[in-house]
Formats: structure tokens, sequence, C-alpha cells
């Protein structure tokens, strides 16, 4: 068995009276994509940002390469970033930064790399992920729903991180785009070897990107395996999400 | 039945306090920090040049469009009151100390927080809605250092630049009213300003003017930090940025006058 690459152990996190996390318990191991499904509001985005630090659990452990984050000095919490990538839901570009700038964020900011070399990097992602070199110039607002999400996990991969985060990548998109964006995260994840943890509630998505699925219900991971455990398995939970039906233990609260 | 009620009352009286004594000790932890990244680096040289002439060059018309009218209204008003009591040539003086001390900065320092304060709260709130301040995170760049230390420098430092401009341009405004409407001999009108003119009367305008930038930047950064919601959100941090700042420019006013001048 491969070594665990995030480790999290009885994480909670209340936001006033209400409950969101209570009880997380996952270990993601290196260099397989885990996905984590789970109906809107059950705390999927929270337990993404509590592992990035974004945002500070009530209580439990989130460990890194066996190295503890929560409460962690913000020097450590900055080395751990510069080995994460995150492909946000809406996008997060810059607006007041032109495409390849976002792009080149990092190298630009953090590794003060020239501009020129910069550019010639950021272009090169670009086209990694099937821009052309002319979107380099315009700015994040002219561009689609869908090559939004192509700068933004241009992005993500340009510093070759080993964890990469995804948020929804395929919510919002045509199915044919969301396929494409799921190529996409196939390929720059295998192409860098890197360790992905995705959020999601399209099970297209699910199938095509997974190699372990996790169920997020009611603050804890009720269930965990493999895409082929998935589609066999009887817990209710897990079939009335994966077959979308209103019926069954899952009360949509409303 | 009667206790019942008295705890309702204490509830109702103990809520809105508890709020407030929240909102005060986030305004400090968010001061502490932003004044601790303002000297810490790494610093962005480039944003901060971008927002000086933000706030600054493109304030310009605003504000001299706002101190040529008040000193040219203060030397209009001071002219007929003073006549009351034969004491129509301290215009000159009256137009120099009230612009100077009082009128450059606060209504400059007003118009700015109107125009700067809101466009900050707007630009920042935005970027917290549309998770571009978590983004800056996961890029390994602290958002205070990215984004509210620049502000609060460019802040500091741009509104004694423009008051500096704004003193010139109201003490011409008086001028101008002074010696084509009321009469006064130019190179007299000149000559008591210039005499009446103490460092004092320049210095604590633009110490004023410094401060005031500061809560400007301050109230616009902070309060687009913490906005949440969308769209309505950002618009309820763009007033309050604008609201906020405004009432502490006139409170702070009052209190740098008092350690200025009152001996």
């Amino acid at each position: 068995m491969a070594e665990v690459k995030i480790s999290i152990r009885n994480l909670y996190k209340a936001f006033g009276k209400k409950q969101v996390l209570n009880g997380v318990n996952l270990d993601v191991r290196t260099g397989e994509s885990l996905v984590v499904i789970g109906g809107s509001g059950t705390g999927k985005s929270v337990l993404i940002k509590c592992i990035q630090g974004l945002l500070t659990p009530d209580m439990g452990s989130i460990k890194i390469d066996g190295k503890e984050i929560v409460g962690a000095r913000e020097s450590l919490r900055s080395d751990i970033h510069s080995k994460m990538g995150m492909l946000f839901q809406g996008g997060a570009l810059f607006d007041s930064l032109s495409v390849w700038e976002n792009v080149a964020f990092s190298l630009l900011e953090n590794r003060k790399t020239n501009r020129e070399k910069a550019k010639t990097e950021a272009v090169r992602v670009l086209r990694q992920v099937g821009l052309a070199p002319d979107v380099a110039d315009l700015s994040p607002s002219e561009l689609s729903g869908g090559m939004q999400k192509r700068v933004g996990l241009a992005r993500a991969v340009i510093t070759r991180p080993e964890i990469i985060f995804f948020d929804e990548p395929t919510t919002g998109l045509d199915p044919i785009m969301a396929d494409v964006i799921n190529d996409l995260i196939i390929e720059s994840a295998k192409g860098l070897g890197a360790t992905t943890l995705t959020i999601t509630h399209d099970m297209a998505s699910v199938r095509k990107i997974a190699d372990r699925v996790a169920m997020l219900y009611k603050g804890k991971i009720i269930w965990q395996g493999t895409v082929k455990e998935m589609d066999k398995t009887d817990d209710p939970y897990v079939r009335q999400f994966i077959n979308g039906c209103s019926q069954g233990p899952i009360k949509v609260e409303i | 039945m009667q206790k019942k009620r008295i705890e309702n009352f204490l509830r109702t009286l103990g809520k809105p306090l508890v709020k407030f004594i929240i909102s005060l000790g986030n305004l400090a932890s968010f001061i502490v920090k932003s004044l601790y990244h303002c000297f810490a680096p790494p610093y962005y040289p480039k944003i901060f040049i971008r927002q000086l002439l933000d706030m600054g060059f493109y304030s310009l018309p605003v504000v001299g469009l706002t101190t040529i009218f008040a000193g040219m209204v203060i030397a209009l008003q001071s002219y007929s009151g003073f006549a009351r009591f034969g004491a129509e040539s301290a215009v000159a003086s009256v137009v120099l100390i009230s612009v100077t001390r009082e009128l450059a900065p606060v209504l400059s320092a007003l118009m700015v927080a109107g125009r700067v304060g809101a466009a900050m709260a707007a630009e920042i709130g935005t970027m917290r809605v549309t998770e571009q301040i978590d983004a800056l995170v996961t890029l390994s760049t602290n958002p205070f250092k990215y984004l509210v230390a620049p502000r609060l420098w460019s802040g500091m430092i741009v509104l004694p630049l423009l008051v500096l401009i704004g003193d010139v341009i109201g003490i011409f405004g008086g001028y101008v009213v002074g010696v084509y409407k009321l009469g006064f001999n130019p190179a007299n009108y000149i000559n008591s300003t210039l005499q009446n003119m103490e460092a004092i009367d320049i210095v604590s305008g633009l110490v004023k003017a410094g401060v005031f930038g500061f809560i400007i930047a301050l109230m616009g950064c902070y309060n687009g930090y913490r906005s949440k919601g969308g769209a309505q959100g950002v618009g309820e941090a763009t007033t309050n940025a604008v609201v906020s700042a405004s009432i502490l420019i006139l409170i702070f006013n009052y209190v740098l006058t008092e350690v200025f001048f009152s001996k």
C-alpha cells in the first residue's frame, strides 16, 4: 500500500450552531486521485479549506507528509502551500492581472522569475491546457467559463505541485466541456505524478477521474472505496446519491 | 412573568453589545496584523505605485475643485461677517488658517473617502466573495502584504501630498475672490497671507491628512476583507467603508486639533 500523503483525524468545524464537520477521518495516499462526493452543504468545501489552512478547524488533526498543519506556524504553512495547487470553483482568477500574469503569479511573486521567462513558461502551460498563446494577453473577464477553468488549472499546475485540489471542477460547464476538463485533470495530475483531492457531485466526473471515492454526509465520511466498489455497494446512502433519487435515507434539508 | 420580561430586556440589550464588542476585537486584530505586515517583507512596490496613482493622481480634480470653492466661500463669508466689526482686513489670514488647518485636510479626506475608500472596499470585497483572496493564500502570498499594506502606505503618503496641493489651490481661491470680487489690493493680499503663515498651520494639516489617509485605506480594506454573501455583501461593505471612514475622520479631526492647538 502506498504512503499516506494527507491524513485527517477527528476533524471538527462548526459555524455558530451549525456543526459542519463532525469528526472526519480520511487518508489520501501518495499519487492517488481521491474524490469526495456529497450533497450541497455537506461540508466538502469546508473540508478542503481546512486542509489548505484557509479555515482553522475547531478540533482534530491534519497531517501532510507527516507534518501537523493545524495550528502550525505561518512559515511551515507557506512551505506547504508551495507544494499545493488549487483549482477554484469559479476560477478565482485575479481580474486586475492579465491571463498570463495569473498563470505565472507564483513565478513572478514568489520565485522572482524575470517577466520574459515567466511569460514563456505561462504560454507553455497554457498550451498544455489547450489554450492558444494569444489568450495570454487577454484579461480573465474576456474568457468563457470553460476557458477560465483552464486558466485556473494552468495556474494550479505551473509550479509542479505535489498535491492538487479541485473544487467542483466541472460545475457550471456543459457536458462536453466538463469531459474536456476531466481529461485535462487526469493528464496534468498523471504528468506531474501529483496526489489529487477533488470534491464534486458530478458522477460522470467521479467515474472518470477517481481512483478512490469517499462520501461525506452530515460532516462524516460514511463510506469509501474504489469506483467499482461504489457501483456494487449496498450502502443505501451511496446508492441514493449515485443514482440521484429523491427517495431514500438522505433527506434534503430545505 | 416579571423575571422573563427582565430576561428578554437584557437579551435585547446584550446581543448588539456583544456583537459590537466582537467587531471591535476583529477590527483591533485586523489593525495589528496590517501594521505588522506594513513593515515585514516581502514588499510589493508595483502595487504600491499603482495605488499611489489611483489614490493620488486621479483624486487631484476632486480635491482641486473642493478646495478652490472652500477657499472662495471662506473669503466671501469672512468678509461679510467681519464687516460687522470692521475687521475686513483679516480675510487673507482667515482664509489661510481655515484652509490649511481644517478645510483642505477634512474636505479632501471626505472626498477621497467617497472616491477611493469605496473603490477599495468594492475591489477587495469582490476578491473575497469570488475566492480570489483564498487563491492568493494558496499561491503562498499573504493577502495582508499583497493587498492591505500597499494601500495603507499609499493612503498615508498620498493624502498629505493632496492636501499640500489643496492648500495652495484653496488659498488661491480665497485670493481670487478677495482681489476680483472684494477689491483687495493683490500685493497686500499676498503679503498678509505670507506674513501670517506659520509652520504649525501647514504641518498640523499635513499630519491630519496622513492620519485620515490611513483611516480611509484601513476602513476600505477592513470592510472589503470581511465582506461576505455576494453582491449584496460587497455593496454593504462599500457603504460601511465610506460611512465609517467619514465618521472616524470627523472624530479624529477633533482629537488631533485638540492635540495640536489646545494649550
